[in-house]
């Protein structure tokens, strides 16, 4: 246990607009820059989405205004192959970086984090800062390949070599378009890598008197161990660009073979290696999912406990879970890699952690059932995310039992089934911890509730309409329909192409409600009703500060800790709740030492 | 509402497995030696990631509808066995159904990749390239002539960059823009990549495999029905990535080697 507030970085409040909102070093703010840009993103990213759903399920579909964005792209509005593949890029990587890391983890965690820690701020504000404005350069590096003469990057956010390491030759967007890529990855990583030391020093070393570790609320715990993630994941990730960036401007070859002719002449690198970059790649990209995910699963953890009025069933187990997670997200990224051309060997040794991994997630699962079941549970939209947020990661998750094995894969890797699966684990299952964090957590930033009824209309529709657009995927896959692919000519995919449509058609739909969230956002920040301190009536230490919380986050006392975070009805206690600062003293078999 | 909502995941739970009781959308026919084995598991998979998939919706569903209501005084109640039990069910329950899957899976995958392939396997050689596949047979003498990169040319119609003016094994070699197999006679297939990675994927066959730029790599397989297939692309490989294909041809083994007379005849 640590007191290390006395240590803290203290700066005053500033005074100026820019230091206050823009190159603020308030956590507070840095968090609401972070949900901001996660938010701008994630309008991108849905728009670009609803266009190769339009043109997937309506071939040849004229988008009007299209040829506005790109005139090569869409000359008479109607998309290009190439143009396509370019806006599955900009879709793929806009949402894994900007969105699915920034908003659960970067936005949520710089703002709660330090709060639920007792902190008045990170150890190093200034690092903070400049955490979200390299983030946003990334962001706006990426945007401006929009604009570039031959468009945006066409290979997958997973930027395969040596498609991706050779340049223009291979295709439009594959020349400038992938240094663009490269250069806004490599901001978005030391970002991260701010970020996560920021994270990881603010755990161990500010906590107020009386936090020790077990006593930190799951939300926290699960930014803790993903900035664990983040420091060693995109710490592989960045390296991994650079090299990409040298063999376009340098003339190396680390992910390029020799003696490869595109377009009838012999390409002058030599002598690296394809795999190497996959490698590489997915090093990084399997702890990239649970990056998305882990923050969901303690943000839902935290706002089902304060909705279900108990604690977990165990405290320690999820936590236990949580690290087993990360850590075996490490061993497990060869399953990316089976039919790549990697020994096959090691393709079953990769298969036996990823089966492995599924006993955690088990775990997680079976104690939130477990917490549920004799529970006093509340229905708001808070919760009703985070139930949905249950089922999705059910649904999308146990298609992972097909994917884990190499000779399963066989039929469905790169199929519409990946797509499918890895969308409902960690897609829409992060988005739901993100809404459900928003209406969770919105009064606390803002000092405004959200409108309730419009909250639960927005589940409702999106709920019904995410599986609608997601369980589909896993069938095409099971017939044989392959990711990626522009159109469908194969005489084999042709009859598929009605669920193509229904799939449109439902994501139109669901993308439409957004418009929703977004309305009771804006409108509710400014005029919704003022929030009191603590509405949910919620026992963690960001409830026990003021709404929104003042400058350093807890005026004038620094908060002492008496308790674990969850003291929801103790037997004999003065109400159904005891924050984490009352010294009300607690009798009861959940209080964990 | 909660009710509601309890009621919804389990339409949901329901209505997603139909489409796989019921086969609308059904694994592609299987036309290989091997394909059963993969089947299997994957039919074995199904049935377990099925239950669990109902069983836990379900679950969550009775307990949202049970849940949400308590009485205004109720307690809570701890859940039999607590945490404990409940890691233990995970252990024993999901361990055992991963390991079963995992070690009966490899089974399967051994079959397809650890298996060397038969010495009276036919040896065919598959180039891939930005969008198109080219398939090699070595001619009358069993040998593949040399491929030399900077003699390929698209323009010239050396897709192999074959010298057949110097080398005594490239002057038989059969090069084809489609493939044509003998049925139940085993397969050597040989890869590579001219350019990009592409991949080679016949879902009939149950075969999928990558081509890896500077890698050769090589697959086998038995095809046991005549038919007419499509080999696709499946990795990534440029604008025409979604038209990259070919067909396979399985045939009985006098109309392949007529076929693959008439081929030789147009070389």
């Amino acid at each position: 246990m640590h007191d290390m507030s006395a240590h803290a970085v203290h700066h005053g409040a500033p005074t100026s607009f820019i230091r206050k909102h823009i190159f603020s070093l308030d956590h507070k703010v840095i968090g609401k820059q972070y949900y901001a840009l996660a938010l701008v993103a994630v309008i991108v990213g849905m728009v670009l989405s609803w266009l190769m759903r339009l043109h997937l399920g309506f071939a040849n579909f004229a988008i009007p205004g299209l040829h506005l964005l790109s005139k090569n792209g869409a000359p008479g509005d109607i998309m290009t192959p190439e143009y396509y593949l370019q806006l599955m890029t900009m879709h793929g990587t806009i949402m894994v970086f900007f969105v699915l890391t920034t908003a659960p983890f970067a936005a949520f965690g710089n703002f709660f984090l330090p709060i639920q820690t007792g902190a008045e701020d990170m150890p190093f504000p200034h690092f903070n800062m400049m955490s979200f404005w390299v983030t946003f350069t990334g962001f706006v590096i990426l945007m401006a390949s929009f604009f570039v003469s031959d468009g945006p990057t066409l290979g997958g956010w997973t930027q395969y070599a040596p498609l991706s390491a050779v340049g223009a030759v291979s295709g439009p967007g594959q020349g400038t378009g992938v240094v663009l890529w490269a250069f806004s990855i490599a901001f978005f990583c030391v970002g991260q890598l701010f970020g996560s030391l920021n994270f990881i020093t603010t755990t161990l070393d500010m906590r107020c008197k009386g936090m020790s570790l077990m006593r930190l609320p799951l939300s926290a715990w699960a930014w803790f161990i993903t900035s664990i993630m983040g420091l060693t994941a995109f710490a592989v990730l960045m390296p991994a660009v650079i090299l990409l960036i040298l063999d376009h401007i340098a003339g190396t070859s680390f992910f390029v073979a020799s003696n490869l002719v595109i377009n009838d002449s012999l390409l002058p690198h030599s002598g690296g290696s394809t795999l190497l970059w996959q490698h590489l790649f997915w090093f990084f990209g399997h702890p990239e999912v649970y990056i998305a995910i882990i923050p969901g699963m303690g943000i839902v953890s935290h706002i089902l406990i304060t909705n279900m009025r108990r604690p977990m069933l165990s405290h320690r187990v999820l936590i236990y879970s949580m690290g087993a997670l990360a850590v075996l997200s490490y061993m497990v990224y060869g399953h990316h890699m089976f039919v790549s051309g990697m020994n096959p060997i090691s393709s079953l040794a990769f298969s036996f952690p990823t089966l492995i991994i599924t006993i955690p997630s088990t775990i997680v699962v079976l104690i939130w059932l477990g917490s549920l079941y004799g529970s006093k549970l509340r229905i708001n939209s808070a919760s009703l995310f985070a139930l949905g947020f249950i089922s999705m990661f059910i649904s999308g998750g146990i298609s992972g039992f097909f994917l884990a094995q190499p000779s399963i894969d066989i039929l469905l890797h790169a199929t519409y089934f990946v797509v499918g699966h890895f969308h409902l684990v960690m897609a829409v299952a992060a988005i739901f911890g993100i809404f459900g964090g928003t209406y969770f957590w919105f009064p606390k930033m803002t000092g405004r509730m959200m409108n309730e009824s419009l909250g639960q209309l927005h589940f409702w529709l999106t709920f019904v309409g995410a599986y609608c657009i997601f369980m589909p995927f896993h069938y095409l896959g099971i017939a044989g329909n392959v990711r990626r692919y522009q159109a469908f000519v194969d005489d084999y995919l042709i009859p598929l192409i009605p669920v193509h449509k229904f799939i449109t058609v439902a994501a139109l739909a669901t993308g439409a409600v957004q418009l929703i969230f977004i309305y009771n956002l804006i409108y509710s920040r400014f005029w919704g009703a003022p929030a009191p301190d603590n509405p949910w009536q919620g026992t963690s230490l960001e409830w026990s500060t003021a709404t929104p919380p003042p400058h350093n986050n807890f005026g004038d006392k620094m908060p002492v800790v008496y308790h674990d975070p969850y003291q929801y009805s103790v037997e004999g206690a003065s109400s159904d709740f005891i924050m984490q600062t009352s010294p009300e003293p607690v009798h009861s078999a959940d209080e964990e030492k | 509402m909660a009710k509601i909502l309890a009621v919804t995941i389990i339409v949901i739970a329901i209505a997603s497995a139909v489409p796989i009781v019921m086969h609308i959308w059904p694994l592609p026919q299987d036309i290989s030696l091997h394909g059963h084995l993969i089947d299997e598991q994957y039919t074995d998979t199904m049935w377990e990631a099925g239950i669990s998939f109902l069983a836990s919706q379900i679950l969550l569903a009775i307990f949202i509808w049970k849940y949400s209501k308590p009485a205004p005084n109720a307690g809570i109640k701890r859940f039999p066995g607590g945490a404990a039990a409940l890691v233990i069910a995970a252990f024993v329950l999901v361990g055992t159904e991963v390991l079963a899957l995992g070690v009966f899976g490899a089974k399967a995958w051994g079959q397809a990749y650890f298996t060397p392939p038969s010495a009276d396997a036919l040896p065919v050689q598959v180039q891939a390239g930005q969008f198109a596949f080219y398939f090699r047979y070595p001619g009358p003498d069993g040998n593949f002539g040399p491929i030399h990169p900077n003699l390929i040319s698209e323009a010239n119609a050396n897709f192999y960059g074959l010298d057949t003016t110097n080398d005594q094994d490239s002057k038989d070699d059969i090069v084809t823009a489609e493939m044509a197999i003998p049925v139940n006679r085993e397969i050597h297939l040989l890869m590579h990549s001219k350019d990009l990675g592409h991949s080679f994927y016949v879902p009939e066959l149950r075969v999928h495999q990558d081509f890896v730029p500077g890698l050769d790599l090589s697959i086998h397989f038995t095809a046991t029905k005549i038919g007419k297939y499509e080999i696709v692309c499946t990795q990534l490989c440029g604008l025409g990535h979604y038209n990259m294909k070919a067909y396979l041809e399985v045939k009985s083994q006098a109309d392949y080697d007529a076929w693959l007379k008439q081929q030789a005849a147009l070389q």
